[in-house]
């Protein structure tokens, strides 16, 4: 699984590394889900230091954790954003709708 | 334009096969000393042209996909995808930013990203018989070398 998720005080962490594509978007939305509704946490850190690639597979992931945690009232922000990423990303204009730092 | 080198694939539409084919695209395009970020807006472009053949094309079945990569005079890559799936009934509706018909998974910005990452996009479809995006990328050549 390309996600290992840490819990501290009411913030969850959420690394996510190696390829997220289309094949391992699911598993990682699955996870993401998962440890939300186990954890409830007020904020929701994504930690991207170990993406290799991804592609709008990537878009898809931040758009529904984003969302997830709108429902639950928390917020969610990305940090350590690959320069790969980080272009697919602003192709889509998502700085305009997640926080990235 | 001359087509000076050409490598022909084919493969099936699982989706274990996107990573294949951006590493395949990545591997032939090194021909043209690409930098670093040339080769992973190639590799996106890719991985974004594969799999929509994957979960569109072939919604409810294994297809085959065919890719054929291609330099031709001028250093310029030429990427071809084809499938033989579904077909697209609006390819421009198809190709605006944030429309998908897949599932939560997809987030309806493949053909946006495509278009962004390489210098053209030619996409060529008939409900039924199938889909070919063309893609081409001209690479500069490196000065400090």
């Amino acid at each position: 699984m390309p996600i290992r998720c840490t819990e501290e005080g009411r913030t969850l962490t959420a690394e996510v590394s190696g390829e997220l594509d289309h094949h391992a978007a699911r598993a990682v939305m699955e996870e993401l889900d998962r440890q939300i509704d186990l954890t409830l946490p007020r904020t929701l850190v994504l930690d991207l230091n170990g993406l290799a690639f991804t592609d709008s597979s990537g878009i898809a992931v931040l758009l529904r954790a984003q969302r997830r945690m709108g429902q639950i009232r928390g917020t969610m922000r990305v940090v350590h954003t690959p320069d790969q990423a980080g272009k697919v990303f602003q192709a889509a204009g998502l700085e305009r709708m997640i926080r990235f730092e | 334009m001359k087509r000076e080198n050409c490598v022909s694939m084919e493969f099936w539409s699982c989706s274990a096969n996107e990573g294949f084919a951006r590493s395949a695209a990545a591997c032939f395009a090194a021909q043209l000393d690409p930098t670093l970020e040339e080769i992973n807006d190639i590799k996106t472009a890719v991985s974004e042209a594969v799999t929509n053949a994957i979960v569109h094309a072939y919604p409810d079945t294994i297809g085959k996909i065919s890719m054929r990569l291609s330099l031709l005079e001028g250093r310029c890559l030429e990427i071809v995808v084809k499938d033989r799936g579904v077909g697209i009934a609006d390819v421009a509706q198809a190709r605006e930013p944030l429309f998908t018909t897949g599932s939560e998974e997809r987030s309806g910005m493949g053909f946006t990203i495509m278009e962004s990452f390489m210098d053209t996009l030619k996409v060529r479809s008939a409900p039924g018989k199938g889909t070919v995006v063309t893609m081409r990328r001209k690479i500069a050549r490196r000065a400090s070398r």
